[in-house]
């Protein structure tokens, strides 16, 4: 029976980046993917005729481009486009756009504040030397803090002259600012509701915190810390839908030779004698490998994958407590026409950014006290854009995908299981919304794809839905990600790796985990790693 | 403290929503630049479409020191500070000693976050016992407000409302005179005054950028494009020519003026800790009043001072040849980097290669000997490597009479 030098459970985009890079260093790699396509939260997928829908994430910035170039995603068809901004709508009629060009977002801000509009500057040099502290981590192995191995103090004394380099007060602005709520953050910048709103959504996003938690500065910075062509913060829509980044990946790897097995659901890991000797599938098919990499996030990974009795006590309570809670879904739709926003000028640029209505801090936090009572908001937070305005891939001409990121919506409904009928109000409470400011909007909708946690578990794998694979805050982060003592990549059992976004520096579509992972197993196996591009510097 | 509404009612808000179409604003003398500007060669003047030239750039220069140059002023930012606590807030914000500058008086001074790096530097207009004019290269409006806690002061923005031009060169004078400015020879260097016009009034100040003779005039928008009018119809016979910044940039250099994120970065927007500086890193630390009581920054400035921890200086550079060493690198005895030039060129009327640089300390400070610049000079697709002597000197690079001259001369 064949044993391949590595199986990947699972084929989203941490998975196929593992897997390329393994497969490039000369190792013979099998990914398993359970669905019929490979993607994970990373799809196109047509869903109704001739529309792509981008259905899990939508937006990209964190993938790196040193992966990008590594794997020659571009030869294989990868096109990232920056898009041009996005707006808040207001209650009054109005909305408060972002624009790309440094003077004209601030004379938008200056039409709701002058005062906010020249803190800006400030608040963006703030944020960026915060980002530029954090950037240069994601692509190492968080250190082992109580290890003495040399590599591990040599990784601590790295961090160690990060901190040494600031002052006793910046020091303390970083650590303030790693375990502060957002809306704190933000009232040190600005006095607007909306502008403060428009700001925090960043610190919500695929966290079941509210903008008043702490810890949601932090995830701010993880919204800000990705680029387009070294256009740092940048967003752009990938060409084709996020699929398009996954498609990449799978080709790659298939040109170097990998092989994917889709429609394979593993059902658990074999293990023997405290090390992973392969996978077996759900009709119960085993296949043998020197290593398994899991794709999968640390619950499903060893809550299903693996049996308890393989699991030292305290490694399972730790992955059993690891905060992966549900709190997003998403509405993807197909339209006949672009809608029209009366509030919005016809010629905006903000029809190609991303588009929101939660114009005030206290709606997003009441947004969020749904979510603690066990029900969907009543009054979500939307993320919605429109891909097929820059992207004439998606959709025929004139036509249109659009994707709502819906906020918040919880794991179970009331302390059930979501039914249909709680996806549909669901539904109607980000339709509804959309309505609102889009008179007509209902009339356009041609097809609708709603995916609550229960969908997007079931679908893509992710426990609870969560697009992170495990919430951000500070306590899941660098060598605490996802449990303390197993935050290099390597697990309890022998052979047995994570690679996904549980792991550091976290999600979002970055593949720098997939990618970290792949450089500690190749140090296991005394494989080079020169394939790999080391990080770009910041400078 | 008062300051504005910042909540403009709803309608005015929607109002202004057209702005993202329009992304380079005119200045209000816009349509007089445009019939002027043969080379549509423009830049981004903080979000203003301002000319790097109009016709001719060495031929714009020239007119600076022999005739009479126009240049809009009206991108820099402005704030009308005002109140009877104006002065002691302006006092306790700005470096120099505000209560030493009497109202018909302008200096020029910088402001300092707490820990005493520069956030900026630009010009106080004194304009009566409790009003003030501020004008500086970047926006400090939260800065100013939150400065402002405490003192009964009113501050407004005030870029987009009143236009500015300096009027700068030999015959700068006699323009203004011919245009019917009475009263206007009486401006001893910094004085400020009011004149009427075109029913309202102009306030004229003896002062500029470029160490020559000259005046800056402030109006507000409305009657701009009548004030350009006026100068240009009586500046006909005397030279009168409309300029952009790069003959205004070589002019300013001649003058050892220093330009806020050219020359230094200025605070909020220094993204690296080493960039910020100090007053006394960047030739400001004469405007550090210690006599006087506490402003923004002191505490720092005074505790670097005295612990030597001053890590630049800013330097005049004579540099041997001809070839300006924009952006070259200095180095201490041709091997050891000890800092950048920031801004260089040919004088002609020093007839010297000048430039303004940033060492690190003690190079430029008490080590002067021995230092060189390397200039990397693109000739036909290849780079003509230099490698030459630089002497400290002191600034400004030229010095002209006709500046301070009472009364100012015609020519």
């Amino acid at each position: 029976m064949k044993a391949w030098d590595a199986i990947i459970i699972g084929g989203g985009h941490n998975g196929l980046v593992n897997a390329c890079y393994l497969q490039r260093a000369g190792l013979d790699v099998l990914v398993v993917e359970k669905n019929d396509w490979v993607g994970g939260a990373a799809t196109s997928r047509e869903l109704t005729p001739g529309f792509l829908y981008s259905n899990c994430s939508y937006v990209c910035s964190l993938f790196r481009p040193e992966i990008m170039r590594d794997l020659e995603l571009p030869r294989f068809g990868l096109q990232v486009i920056s898009y041009e901004g996005g707006a808040v709508f207001t209650r009054d009629g109005d909305y408060l756009a972002n624009y790309r060009d440094h003077d004209a977002h601030r004379r938008e801000f200056a039409r709701f504040s002058k005062r906010d509009a020249e803190a800006y500057d400030r608040y963006s040099r703030d944020v960026t030397r915060q980002c530029r502290f954090i950037q240069p981590l994601l692509m190492r192995t968080a250190p082992d803090p109580t290890s003495l191995k040399p590599r591990d103090l040599g990784e601590l004394l790295y961090l160690g002259k990060k901190f040494a380099g600031l002052s006793a007060e910046e020091m303390a602005l970083r650590l303030r600012f790693w375990t502060m709520s957002i809306s704190e953050f933000l009232d040190e910048y600005f006095e607007t509701d909306v502008i403060k709103a428009n700001f925090a959504l960043s610190g919500i996003i695929g966290t079941a915190l509210g903008p008043m938690s702490p810890g949601t500065a932090y995830v701010l910075l993880h919204h800000y810390m990705g680029e387009v062509d070294g256009s740092v913060g940048a967003w752009g829509y990938a060409r084709g839908g996020m699929g398009a980044v996954t498609k990449a990946l799978a080709a790659s790897f298939k040109a170097s030779g990998g092989t994917i097995r889709t429609g394979a659901e593993v059902d658990h890991v074999l293990v023997g004698r405290g090390k992973a000797k392969g996978v077996v599938l759900a009709g119960g098919e085993e296949i043998y490998g020197k290593l398994v990499v899991s794709n999968a996030d640390v619950k499903r990974t060893f809550l299903k994958l693996v049996e308890e009795k393989e699991l030292p006590d305290i490694f399972l309570r730790r992955v059993k407590n690891f905060k992966i809670r549900g709190s997003s879904g998403k509405v993807n739709i197909a339209l006949d026409s672009l809608p029209e926003f009366p509030a919005l000028p016809k010629d905006s640029p903000v029809y190609r950014g991303d588009m929101h209505f939660t114009d005030s801090m206290e709606r997003m936090e009441r947004a969020y006290d749904d979510w603690k009572a066990g029900r969907w908001s009543a009054d979500p937070f939307l993320e919605m854009v429109i891909p097929t305005t820059l992207d004439p891939t998606m959709a025929p001409p004139g036509k249109h995908f659009m994707s709502c990121f819906v906020q918040y919506a919880p794991p179970k409904v009331n302390g059930h299981d979501w039914t249909d009928a709680d996806r549909d109000g669901f539904a109607e409470s980000v339709v509804a919304q959309i309505a609102e400011y889009s008179p007509g909007f209902r009339d356009r909708i041609v097809h609708m794809e709603v995916r609550t946690p229960r969908e997007i578990e079931a679908e893509v794998g992710l426990t609870e839905g969560n697009i992170f694979q495990g919430e951000l805050t500070f306590d899941q982060l660098l060598f605490n990600r996802p449990v303390p003592g197993y935050a290099q990549y390597r697990s309890p059992v022998g052979g047995l790796y994570m690679c996904g976004s549980s792991t550091h520096p976290g999600g979002g579509v970055m593949g720098a985990p997939g990618r970290n992972a792949a450089a500690e197993i190749l140090r296991d196996l005394a494989k080079s790693t020169s394939h790999m591009s080391p990080a770009h510097d910041v400078i | 403290m008062n300051h504005q509404p910042t909540l403009k009612s709803s309608k005015a808000r929607t109002a202004a929503q057209s702005h993202f179409r329009t992304l380079r604003l005119g200045t209000p003398f816009q349509p007089h630049i445009d019939a002027l500007a043969k080379t549509q060669d423009w830049y981004n003047w903080a979000g203003y479409r301002a000319p790097h030239s109009l016709w001719d750039e060495e031929l714009e220069y020239f007119a600076i020191r022999s005739q009479a140059a126009l240049f809009d002023i009206s991108p820099m930012t402005k704030y009308r500070i005002e109140g009877p606590d104006a002065e002691a807030f302006l006092d306790r914000v700005t470096l120099r000693d505000v209560t030493k500058l009497k109202p018909g008086r302008v200096h020029y001074t910088a402001w300092c976050d707490d820990e005493g790096f520069v956030l900026d530097d630009g010009t106080l207009f004194r304009l009566s016992p409790t009003r003030f004019r501020l004008c500086s290269q970047e926006r400090h409006l939260p800065w100013l407000l939150d400065s402002a806690i405490g003192f009964n002061v009113v501050i407004e923005e005030e870029t987009e409302t009143v236009a500015g031009l300096a009027l700068q060169g030999p015959t700068s004078f006699a323009v203004l005179r011919d245009a019917g400015f009475a009263g206007v020879e009486k401006l001893k260097v910094f004085d400020l005054a009011e004149f009427p016009h075109d029913g309202g009034t102009v306030t004229i100040s003896r002062t500029g950028f470029t160490g020559d003779l000259g005046y800056e005039l402030f109006v507000p928008a409305e009657k701009a494009l009548s004030l350009w009018d006026r100068l240009m119809t009586s500046g006909e016979l005397r030279g009168i020519r409309a300029i952009g910044y790069t003959a205004l940039n070589r002019a300013r250099l001649e003058a050892g003026l220093i330009v806020a994120n050219a020359d230094f970065t200025t605070a909020e927007h220094a993204i690296r800790a080493d960039r910020l500086r100090m007053p006394d890193e960047i030739g400001l630390g004469f405007m550090v009043d210690l006599e006087k009581g506490h402003f923004n920054g002191r505490r720092a400035i005074l505790g670097a001072r005295a612990k030597r921890k001053l890590r630049y200086v800013l330097v005049g550079l004579e540099i041997e040849g001809n070839i300006p060493a924009e952006h070259a690198i200095v180095y201490h005895k041709k091997h050891q980097e000890v800092g950048l030039v920031s801004a260089a060129m040919w004088s002609p009327m020093a007839k010297r290669n000048i430039a303004i640089a940033s060492l690190a300390r003690p190079y430029g400070d008490t080590m002067v000997e021995d230092l060189w610049v390397e200039i990397y000079t693109m000739r036909e697709l290849q780079y003509q490597k230099l490698m030459k002597r630089a002497k400290v000197v002191a600034r400004p690079f030229i010095k002209l009479d006709r500046r301070t001259a009472n009364p100012p001369a015609d020519f």
